[in-house]
C-alpha cells in the first residue's frame, strides 16, 4: 500500500464531501420555497398596502419559476454571490462574512476551553474508574447537558452579571472592541457552550479508552510495570482517537450551527441569530444562504473527522 | 429625607400638588420653612436638563434585516432610529391632542380643509452641512407618495391630488377635505431627507438631534449629538446608542446589571417585580394599541348579529386586563378609541361580562350548537393564547361552545389575520380616529379585517373628515363609535400599555401615548442626573 492510495481514499471522501453539499443546496432550496407565508408580506408586515406588495413582489422576481431560480442562484453562489438580502438590500456575502466570523471567534473560544478539558476529564475518568473523581466529573458534565442551554445561560447571567456582575450579560461586541474587551464580552456564552458540549465528548473519550484498556498490549505495558496514567495517555489514547474525533468534530460543528438559543440569550451577533431574524421575514437568499454555509460546515467538519480516522488507522491506511 | 417627603417632593415637582402644599405637608415632618425651601430648590434644579453622557437603550423588536431607509421602517427599532436621525414636519403632542411644529413652522389650511400650507422652518441644516429647503421637503413627500415605492406611508399618501413649493411654503391640495392631514403627516417615516432621499434612501442623513455614526443592522447602532442642531431644548446627551436585546430576561438583566440605562416593553408579568428594584423605575403608559378578536361580518355563523352581541357580552374584559396584562391596561368598549384620541367620547356605557345577558342572545339568533372556532396563536399579541383560553371559558358559562384553534406563529399575518373569519390580532393605533376608522372599518378598506359593511358608518366617516367644527365632529365619531361598538364584527376586550423601565439616573420621563420610550423622543427629553 502506498501514499498514492492514501491520497485516493482522501479524494474520494473529499468529492463525496462536494457531492453531499449539492444535495443539501437542492433540500435548502426546495425547503426554503415551501415556507408558510408570503416574502412581500413579511417583509412589509401587517402595515402593508396591497399596492406596496404588489410592487416588492414584482421588484424580488417571485414571478419566476423555481427550477430557473434554483440554478441562477446556484450559478451566483459558485462564483462567491450569494445576491443582495431582500429585507435590506445588503450584500449578504459581505454582512454574513461579519456574522460567521463572530460565530468562529465564540466557537473557537469555546472550543479551545471545551477539548483539551475534555480530554483531560475523560483521562483522569479512566485512570479513576469507578471512584470518587470519575463519579464527580460524570454526574456535573451530564447534568449540564441535560439542563437547556437557555437555562444555563439564565443562570449564569443572573449569577455572574447581576448579582455578582462579574461579566456582561449583553455579549455585542463590534469593530473597535480590543481583544480583550471582546473576551470579556463573550465570557458567559463561551462558559455555556463549554458546559453544553463538555459531556458529550468526555463521556465517549472515557467509553474509547476504557474500550482499549481491554486489549492485550494494555496489559503488557502493565506487566512492564508503566504508570497507569502514561499506559492511558501513550498507548490507549492514541487507538482510541477516531471515535473521539468523530465526537470531537460533531460537537465543534454544533458549536457553529447550532447554538441559536445562545445568541440570543447573550444578544450575541452570530450566524444563528442573523438566520432567525431572515426566516422570520422570508429573507430567502439569506436563508438559502445560511443552509449552504451550515451545510458546509457540517460537512467539512465530518469529512476532517473520517480523514483523521483514515489517518490514525492503520488498517485503513494499509487495508490487506 | 424620609420616603414620605420625598414622595410629596416628587408629587409636587410633576405639579399634581401645590407648593404650599409641600410646605404644609413638610412642616408637619417637623421640617423648618427654609429647610424645605432648600430642598425644594436642589429637587428643582435637577428637573432642568443636564448635558452629556451616553445614553444605553436595550430594545425589542429590530433584526438584523433592519434597515435606515425610512420607507421601510416597520419595527420598534428602526421607528427608534429614524427618531434618533430625523425628523417630520409635525409631531403630535404628547397630551394625546394637538400639534407640536417640527420642521414646519407653521399649517394653515383653506376653510375647507382641502389646501393645506406648510411654512417651512428656516436656518436648519442636515448632517452633512446642507441647508434644508422647502424643496427637500417636497422631494421627500413624493417619494413616500410614489406607486413604485415600499413606504409604509403609502396609504396615508394617497389621498394627496398635489404637492408644490411656494416661497417657503410647501402646500398639499387634497382630493377630498381632511381636517387631520397634519395629523397624517406626523406619520414616523415622514422625516424630512436630503433631496428626498431618492439617491439614498438609507444614508440615515436627516436633520435631528443625532447623526449616525454607526449602525449594524439588528445589532447596535450609535449616535452621537449634531452640534448643528437647530432646537436648543432637545437631545441632552452627548451620545446615544442603541442595541437590539429581543430576549425578554436577557433584556431585564441589562438593566439590572447596568449595561443599559433604559429599555422598552417590559413583560408585564415581571413589571411589578421590577418596579421593586430599587434602582429601578418601570413607567407605564396607556396608548392606543389594543388586542382584539375580530369577526367577519359577512361569514356564517357571524353574519348574525345576535351571535356577535353574545360573543362580546359572554368576555369577562377586567379578567383579561388583571390576568394577561397584570393590570397593566385598561378595558375596551368594542370600539378601537380611547381617551388616548381627540373628540373621544366618554359617556359611552361601558360593555361588561354579562353571561345570562349572552344567552339571551346566543339563544336568540338561532346558532346550532356547533362548535364556533376561534384561530389564535401567540403572535397575535402576548399571551394571546391565555387570553382565549379565558374568553372560553367565560363564554362556556354563558353556554356558548367556544372552540380555539392554534395556528402556527409562521405566516400568521398572511394565512389567519384577514382571510379565517374569526381570529386574535392586535392593532398600534393611528394617531387620529379618522385615520383607524379609514384603515380598518371603511367598507371598502384593504384592512377591514371585520367585514363591516355599514353604509351610515361610511357616509359618516366621510362627513367627519372634512368637518371644521369641533363640536360636531365629536358627535359625529361618537355615533360611529356606537356602530362599530353595536354591530360591528370587533371584539375589543383590552387596550394596552407601553411599559418600559429605566435606571434611577435617569431624568425627564413624560408619558407620551403615541408610541414606545415617549413616542421616541426619550432620548431627547431625558438626561442623566
Amino acid at each position: 500500500m502506498n501514499a498514492g492510495s492514501l491520497l485516493g481514499l482522501v479524494a474520494q471522501r473529499i468529492a463525496l464531501g462536494l457531492v453531499l453539499l449539492l444535495a443539501a443546496s437542492a433540500l435548502i432550496f426546495a425547503g426554503t420555497q415551501i415556507l408558510p407565508g408570503d416574502v412581500a408580506q413579511s417583509i412589509l408586515g401587517q402595515s402593508a398596502t396591497p399596492q406596496a406588495l404588489a410592487n416588492l413582489r414584482a421588484e424580488l422576481g417571485l414571478d419566476q419559476p423555481a427550477l430557473t431560480r434554483y440554478f441562477s442562484w446556484l450559478a451566483g453562489a459558485l462564483q462567491g454571490d450569494l445576491g443582495n438580502a431582500l429585507s435590506n438590500g445588503q450584500d449578504i456575502a459581505t454582512s454574513m462574512s461579519h456574522r460567521l466570523g463572530n460565530t468562529l471567534f465564540l466557537a473557537g473560544t469555546a472550543a479551545i476551553i471545551a477539548v483539551p478539558l475534555a480530554l483531560i476529564l475523560g483521562l483522569v475518568s479512566v485512570r479513576y474508574q469507578g471512584r470518587w473523581p470519575d463519579k464527580v466529573i460524570s454526574g456535573v458534565t451530564l447534568a449540564t447537558v441535560s439542563v437547556p442551554e437557555f437555562m444555563l445561560g439564565y443562570i449564569a447571567m443572573f449569577l455572574l452579571a447581576v448579582q455578582f456582575q462579574v461579566f456582561p450579560s449583553v455579549s455585542t461586541i463590534y469593530d473597535g472592541m480590543s481583544l480583550g474587551e471582546q473576551l470579556q464580552a463573550i465570557a458567559l456564552p463561551a462558559l455555556v457552550m463549554v458546559l453544553v458540549v463538555l459531556g458529550h465528548m468526555m463521556r465517549m473519550t472515557r467509553a474509547a479508552i476504557l474500550n482499549v484498556m481491554q486489549s492485550a498490549y494494555i496489559e503488557t505495558a502493565e506487566l512492564k510495570g508503566l504508570r497507569r496514567f502514561t499506559i492511558i495517555s501513550r498507548h490507549a489514547l492514541p487507538n482510541a482517537i477516531a471515535p473521539i474525533v468523530n465526537v470531537v468534530m460533531l460537537n465543534l460543528a454544533y458549536l457553529v450551527v447550532g447554538v441559536v438559543v445562545v445568541e440570543v440569550v447573550f444578544v450575541y451577533p452570530g450566524m444563528g441569530q442573523y438566520l432567525v431574524d431572515h426566516v422570520s421575514k422570508r429573507d430567502v437568499p439569506v436563508v438559502q444562504a445560511c443552509g449552504l454555509v451550515f451545510a458546509a460546515v457540517y460537512i467539512g467538519m465530518n469529512m476532517i473527522a473520517d480523514i483523521v480516522a483514515l489517518l490514525a488507522n492503520p488498517r485503513l491506511r494499509h487495508p490487506k | 429625607m424620609n420616603d414620605e417627603l420625598s414622595y410629596y417632593l416628587s408629587r409636587t415637582l410633576k405639579g399634581s400638588m401645590n407648593r404650599r402644599h409641600f410646605f404644609g405637608r413638610a412642616a408637619a415632618l417637623g421640617l423648618t420653612a427654609a429647610a424645605a425651601n432648600t430642598l425644594m430648590a436642589t429637587s428643582l434644579r435637577a428637573q432642568t436638563p443636564q448635558k452629556g453622557g451616553t445614553l444605553k437603550i436595550g430594545m425589542q423588536g429590530g433584526g438584523s434585516t433592519d434597515s435606515l431607509d425610512p420607507a421601510l421602517a416597520a419595527n420598534q427599532v428602526t421607528f427608534q432610529l429614524l427618531r434618533m436621525f430625523g425628523e417630520p414636519l409635525v409631531e403630535s403632542d404628547p397630551s394625546g391632542t394637538g400639534l407640536q411644529m417640527r420642521l414646519a413652522e407653521a399649517v394653515d389650511s383653506s376653510p375647507d380643509a382641502k389646501v393645506w400650507t406648510f411654512r417651512i422652518r428656516k436656518g436648519v441644516t442636515f448632517h452633512d452641512g446642507s441647508p434644508m429647503t422647502p424643496d427637500d421637503v417636497l422631494a421627500t413627500l413624493r417619494r413616500h407618495s410614489d406607486e413604485a415605492s415600499q413606504s409604509g406611508a403609502l396609504g396615508i399618501m394617497t389621498g394627496i391630488a398635489d404637492m408644490a413649493v411656494d416661497g417657503d411654503n410647501v402646500v398639499v391640495t387634497l382630493e377630498a377635505a381632511n381636517a387631520d392631514l397634519p395629523y397624517l403627516l406626523a406619520d414616523y417615516h415622514l422625516l424630512i431627507q436630503p433631496k428626498g432621499g431618492v439617491d439614498a434612501p438609507a444614508a440615515g442623513v436627516g436633520t435631528g438631534a443625532y447623526k449616525v455614526v454607526n449602525f449594524e443592522p439588528g445589532v447596535r447602532a450609535v449616535f452621537e449629538k449634531y452640534d448643528g442642531y437647530w432646537d436648543d431644548s432637545l437631545g441632552h446627551f452627548d451620545s446615544v446608542e442603541i442595541l437590539v436585546i429581543n430576549d425578554n430576561t436577557a433584556r431585564t438583566s441589562a438593566l439590572q446589571s447596568g449595561q443599559v440605562h433604559l429599555i422598552n416593553r417590559v413583560d408585564p408579568k415581571i413589571a411589578g417585580l421590577m418596579a421593586r428594584a430599587p434602582t429601578v423605575t418601570v413607567t407605564d403608559v396607556a396608548g392606543r394599541g389594543h388586542y382584539v378578536f375580530i369577526m367577519h361580518c359577512n361569514t356564517a355563523p357571524f353574519d348574525n348579529n345576535d351571535l356577535r352581541m353574545a360573543l362580546k357580552l359572554s368576555v369577562d374584559r377586567q379578567d383579561m386586563v388583571d390576568k394577561v396584562l397584570m393590570g397593566y391596561g385598561t378595558v375596551g368598549n368594542d370600539f378601537p378609541i380611547n381617551a388616548a384620541y381627540p373628540f373621544f367620547d366618554d359617556t359611552i356605557p361601558q360593555r361588561v361580562f354579562d353571561p345570562e345577558e349572552a344567552a339571551h342572545y346566543y339563544k336568540k339568533s338561532g346558532h346550532d350548537g356547533s362548535p364556533i372556532v376561534m384561530s389564535c396563536s401567540d403572535v397575535a399579541f402576548a399571551g394571546a393564547m391565555d387570553a382565549a383560553a379565558l374568553f372560553q371559558q367565560s363564554a362556556q358559562a354563558a353556554g356558548i361552545p367556544l372552540e380555539i384553534r392554534r395556528e402556527p406563529g409562521d405566516g400568521y399575518w398572511s394565512d389567519v389575520w384577514n382571510v379565517k373569519p374569526f381570529s386574535a390580532s392586535y392593532w398600534g393605533g393611528r394617531p387620529v380616529q379618522d385615520q383607524m376608522y379609514s384603515t380598518a372599518y371603511l367598507s371598502s378598506a384593504d384592512w377591514n379585517d371585520t367585514r363591516f359593511n355599514n353604509p351610515e358608518f361610511d357616509a359618516l366617516l366621510n362627513d367627519a373628515k372634512g368637518e371644521l367644527d369641533e363640536a360636531k365632529r365629536r358627535e359625529m365619531y361618537s355615533q360611529m363609535a356606537y356602530l362599530v361598538r353595536d354591530e360591528g364584527g370587533l371584539i375589543l376586550p383590552m387596550f394596552n400599555n407601553f411599559i418600559s423601565a429605566n435606571s434611577n439616573d435617569l431624568q425627564g420621563w413624560i408619558d407620551d401615548p403615541t408610541q414606545d420610550l415617549m413616542n421616541g423622543y426619550a432620548p431627547h427629553k431625558c438626561w442623566f442626573a
